[in-house]
């Protein structure tokens, strides 16, 4: 209900009060609208002192529903001036007139209409002059329309001819009969909605009565901010990898040198990865300053020639294909450097994570965004084993409550052997795709100075796919990016991801 | 992923048993090869050019087949099929082998070496070809060109019908203008010049044009009636052209990486002796180089490789018996003996064919007895040792802060690293000089605008505003993130700067809330107000950038430095970011907090 102002509270108190009183030595009210009028009060506001009046059990109201007419401008004219083929009768003098000095006489519609009617009506001649037929006519339109001016009866066929020359139109009229409900009482206690301080203090909160509350209406919407929903999902990724012992890597890179985001990882030069068509290349900063001078040569060795047991790919490898930036289009790229620093500080068994931005050259769409985060997990130990990768994966994924997984072979420069990991869907009912993973090749590791017998395993996946089947998000535009509905923002539940 | 088109009726014929589609989906999914869609000749055809049109019955079944990158021998259905019924152990793998001699001779001349140095050749007698080879062999061409040859820049294959030409032949490289003869599918004859201009609104050959359109010289072979077999890497003559009654077929790849072009050859000559009159069977020929040292090609000598059994039972966490890895590895192809090494230990002799380039280590090997062990069968198990979880201060610091933040408040979004020049600059009033960021060189085409990796978050908060106009007011955003500036102490000669950014948009300004934002955040971290001018805490001092309104903004100075500022958002930005309402904004680099 729309909030009334002071002056309009005590118009209805006053109204309030009438109605009450009248009940107080009388059975009924039996039109709210005739009341209205003899009392000198606005219907309108009566009906809402009622409708008030009702839901506290004061009075009883019922509904009248009258179809009542009222006359259009038209009619309104008419009813002023006159029908008009009575205005057109009155026109002609007794002499008779031209037609064309008659039509000057009055308006044009009024002639158009009234002389057509007053025709029918045979109230005129027309040869040789327009002249009066009959000496007499009775206004009996203009007096029809006068009474429903007034709100008077009329005939049900003289309604259906003044519809019918849209003269009047009909207008439902609501109304009360009122009579004295259960809790009928000369003069209304106001219930209390709220138990206020000052209530509270002069203790009145006693011999109060409370309004009922509606239980079924929303509360007052809170204050206060929002994280973001594809974040909320990365927190617990985070808690995830730091129960299971991963440390985090430093990713805070998002510009690479092709030589640690492809090269390092045994990724030959001619790789359609490293297309334009697939990785951003930089104009400014263009290339790579500097680059580790011995282990470049290591690394140019084994795509070249070989090493450590391989072949190595046999092509001329180029250092100015190493030195180009790119914005990293895998955090592998800082899982490379990691792997690099620890060969150098001396191995220790380590598992590391990130969750960061990558960079993908790629055509945008609902799924797909030239920017995402790519959530990667490393565990570097000596004598790890495929069973050891199977089994960190079915850890980590059961953590997020998928408990069926297999694994396809698959292909990747860096890893051998490579397994794309696949759940059952029980929606979709089929195996879809969650994940790659793999174990490094030795061609990226020894390079590095990592002892023989360590292994590494890694496995990555992305952080807007799980979230958009997490929250039933079909377009990622609508979470990522500035054309977010920060409405999906604000009512996005919390992520249990992990929680078990 | 590369994707081979086979068609299944044909396919289940070469595996020699049917399938449900089902099964053959496992068959694949344990292969490591993804039955990517099953479709027709036609469908395809209709939905290239976008045609509404129901499936007829008669329409021969067509499968996708994705196969791993590095599988050239996959990439027809000779291999395909040869793979999957060696696989299932239908069969062996085929041994090939060189015809005696080399008969046909190749002569480098060398000139090659200025514009496309290396070629190789080899010959297939008595090969039966009827239309679904035919078709075969010309596709396997084509998907190589694509994959392994780069777009034919590192390898371009010619085959000819060698009936019709006569040894020994010439691997020269001239000047275009002397170059002339009837290209295929052509009738005329065009110098190598005009070749050049006529493919020019060739959709299929323009593409390839660049390769050597600005040497002085193009490659050409020809034979010794100086009939030329092909304009490598363009086009093949006429004259030479494969039918479906071609006997023997002579293949020419020319390179520039020696190494593709053996595997070109090999892969090609692996696949289809299958349909030569002595089945595998390949006959040589001798390329001689330009300073007269002469080799066979092809080279499809098989490699052994010694790998420890200890060494492939280890990686993969299995114990299996040399007689278990013997068997598994010949489902794969790679043919093995058990040996002892020299120590005493149990060694696995692995012989790799010429159709397995992808064999380059042990730990390749150790692949193929894995997938042949089946992935889903190996026990899992998990790393023993004890690590420590642990993150990064910077990550864990932003996590504090944003929750911080939002209880004050603001609603967190995460917009684009990308942008554009126009966003990061002049519609922020800002010009070009002042803030010089990093730049990609290779925007893609409908985005070519979108070329600016954001040095402020500023842009990604007005874009956001600017498409949440219908928002209730008071609207509070914020986001905690990376900017990338340009820095010549780092290798890559830039680095990323984590920053806060909050926004506040109503029918009045906010600036006090923003101001209010500032005091907050300095409370969090625990740095107290200072005095104007103190080298110790924090004050801020009006600034004059030209994105806010002038008067109502300041610079926050923390310990003597700036590390950022807040303000009104001037009038005209706000209308370039189409913006209705007043904002403030702040933004500051939160790294000297930590």
């Amino acid at each position: 209900m729309v909030a009334l102002s002071d002056k309009e509270v005590t118009k209805a108190q006053h109204v309030e009060e009438v109605i009450l009183s009248h009940l107080q030595t009388h059975e009924e009210i039996v039109n709210s609208g005739e009341f209205a009028k003899a009392n000198g009060l606005e219907h309108d506001l009566l009906l809402s002192v009622v409708q008030s009046l009702h839901g506290f059990n004061y009075v009883e109201a019922q509904d009248i529903k009258k179809e009542a007419w009222v006359l259009t401008e038209e009619g309104n004219s008419y009813a002023t001036l006159g029908s008009p083929e009575v205005q057109v009768y009155k026109a002609i003098p007794l002499e008779g007139i031209s037609r064309e000095d008659l039509q000057k006489k009055l308006d044009v519609s009024v002639f158009k209409i009234g002389f057509a009617k007053a025709m029918g009506n045979k109230w005129l001649e027309t040869k040789p002059l327009v002249s009066r037929k009959v000496s007499n006519v009775e206004d009996q339109v203009q007096q029809q329309l006068v009474h429903i001016r007034n709100g008077q009866d009329l005939a049900a066929a003289d309604i259906d001819a003044l519809k019918k020359r849209k003269l009047i139109i009909p207008l439902i009229w609501k109304g009360y009969s009122i009579r004295k409900g259960t809790s009928y009482a000369p003069k209304r206690t106001k219930a209390a909605t709220d138990l206020t301080r000052e209530v509270l203090q002069r203790g009145t909160w006693k011999d109060l009565v409370f309004k009922d509350y509606n239980y079924n209406a929303l509360g007052q919407p809170t204050e206060g901010g929002h994280l973001h929903p594809l974040l909320k999902v990365r927190a617990q990724f985070r808690e995830i990898f730091l129960e299971m012992g991963f440390e985090e890597m430093p990713t805070n890179n998002f510009i690479e040198s092709s030589f640690w985001n492809f090269d390092a990882l045994f990724q030959p030069q001619q790789h359609p990865a490293r297309d334009s068509h697939d990785t951003f290349f930089l104009q400014v900063p263009e290339k790579a300053q500097f680059l580790p001078e011995d282990y470049l040569q290591r690394v140019k060795e084994i795509h070249e020639h070989g090493g450590y047991g391989s072949i190595g790919y046999g092509y001329n490898w180029k250092r100015e294909d190493a030195e180009k930036n790119v914005l990293r289009t895998h955090t592998t790229a800082v899982s490379s450097r990691m792997l690099y620093k620890l060969a150098q500080d001396g191995f220790t068994p380590k598992r590391y994570f990130s969750i960061d931005r990558v960079f993908r050259n790629e055509a945008v769409d609902r799924t797909h965004l030239a920017e995402f985060h790519q959530i990667e997990g490393v565990v570097c130990d000596r004598g790890l084993t495929l069973g050891d990768l199977i089994g960190v994966l079915n850890e980590f994924f059961s953590r997020l409550g998928i408990r069926k997984l297999r694994f396809k072979p698959a292909y990747n420069p860096y890893t051998e052997p490579s397994m794309e990991i696949f759940s059952y869907h029980d929606t979709l009912k089929k195996w879809v795709e969650v994940g790659n993973s793999g174990m490094f090749r030795p061609e990226m590791l020894l390079p590095m100075g990592l002892p023989e017998d360590v292994s590494v395993i890694a496995w990555g996946l992305s952080l807007e796919r799980p979230t958009m089947i997490l929250y039933g998000i079909d377009n990622i535009r609508d979470l990522f990016g500035h054309k977010v509905d920060l409405k999906l923002i604000k009512s996005n539940p919390i992520c249990r991801l992990g929680m078990r | 992923m590369p994707t081979v088109n086979v068609g299944r009726d044909r396919l289940y014929e070469a595996l020699q048993q049917h399938y449900s589609e089902e099964e053959f989906d496992e068959l694949c999914f344990d292969f490591g090869i993804e039955l990517d869609d099953v479709t027709t000749e036609k469908a395809i055809i209709r939905k290239e050019k976008h045609l509404q049109e129901d499936t007829l019955e008669d329409e021969e079944i067509i499968y996708k087949i994705e196969v791993p990158a590095n599988r050239y021998d996959l990439l027809c259905l000779e291999g395909l099929a040869r793979a999957l019924r060696i696989f299932t152990g239908k069969q062996g793998s085929p041994t090939f082998s060189l015809s005696s001699s080399a008969i046909q001779k190749m002569y480098v001349q060398p000139e090659t070496a200025l514009i496309r140095p290396y070629v190789v050749c080899a010959i297939l007698r008595g090969i039966t070809f009827n239309q679904a080879r035919y078709n075969s062999f010309i596709d396997l061409q084509d998907r190589l060109h694509q994959n392994l040859c780069r777009k034919r820049t590192l390898v371009a294959i010619g085959t000819h019908d060698l009936g019709t030409l006569e040894g020994p032949f010439t691997y020269e490289a001239l000047p275009p203008s002397e170059i002339k003869f009837v290209p295929l599918k052509q009738r005329m004859e065009f110098t190598a010049e005009e070749l050049m201009d006529f493919y020019k609104s060739d959709l299929k050959l323009k593409k390839y044009l660049h390769i050597i359109e600005s040497s002085p010289v193009f490659p050409v072979l020809y034979d010794s009636k100086r009939t030329v077999l092909s304009l490598p890497p363009i086009i093949n003559g006429a004259h030479s052209a494969i039918t479906l009654q071609t006997k023997d077929v002579l293949i020419e790849c020319t390179a520039t990486d020696l190494t593709k072009a053996k595997i070109v050859l090999n892969t090609l000559v692996t696949m289809f002796s299958e349909y030569c009159e002595k089945k595998f069977e390949v006959e040589p020929v001798e390329v001689i180089s330009s300073d007269g040292n002469a080799t066979i090609y092809p080279d499809l000598h098989v490699r052994s490789l010694e790998v420890d059994l200890a060494y492939i039972n280890g990686y993969i966490g299995v114990s299996l018996q040399s007689k278990q890895v013997i068997d598994l590895l010949n489902r794969m192809q790679l043919p093995s003996e058990a040996t002892i090494g020299s120590n005493g230990k149990s060694k696995i002799k692995a012989l790799i064919p010429p159709t397995r380039s992808d064999v380059l280590h042990p730990c390749d090997v150790v692949e193929d007895v894995a997938i042949a062990y089946g992935y889903n069968n190996i026990l899992k198990t998990l790393p023993r040792s004890l690590t420590q979880g642990k993150q990064q201060p910077l990550n864990h610091f932003s996590d504090l802060l944003r929750s911080e933040i939002a209880m004050a408040g603001f609603t967190e979004v995460l917009t684009w690293i990308l942008g554009s020049e126009a966003e990061n600059f002049w519609l922020l009033n800002r010009k070009h000089k002042e803030h010089t960021g990093v730049i990609v060189g290779n925007p893609r085409g409908s985005d070519f605008e979108v070329n600016r990796v954001r040095a402020s978050l500023l842009p990604g908060l007005l874009k956001t505003m600017g498409h949440n106009k219908d928002s209730p007011r008071p609207v509070k955003l914020f986001e905690v993130s990376d900017v990338v500036l340009l820095d010549n102490t780092k290798d890559v000669g830039a680095a990323n700067e984590r920053h806060l950014a909050a926004l506040y948009c109503n029918t009045t300004s906010g600036f006090e809330v923003i101001h209010g934002l500032v005091d907050r955040i300095m409370e969090v971290v625990g740095i107290s107000n200072a005095a104007v001018g103190d080298t110790k805490g924090y004050y801020i001092a009006p600034s004059n950038e030209p994105e806010f309104f002038k008067g109502r903004q300041a610079n926050i100075i923390l310990n003597g430095s700036c590390i950022g500022s807040f303000g009104i958002i001037h009038p005209q930005v706000l209308a370039n970011f189409d913006i209705l309402d007043p904002c403030s904004v702040v933004e500051l680099n939160i790294e000297p907090f930590l």
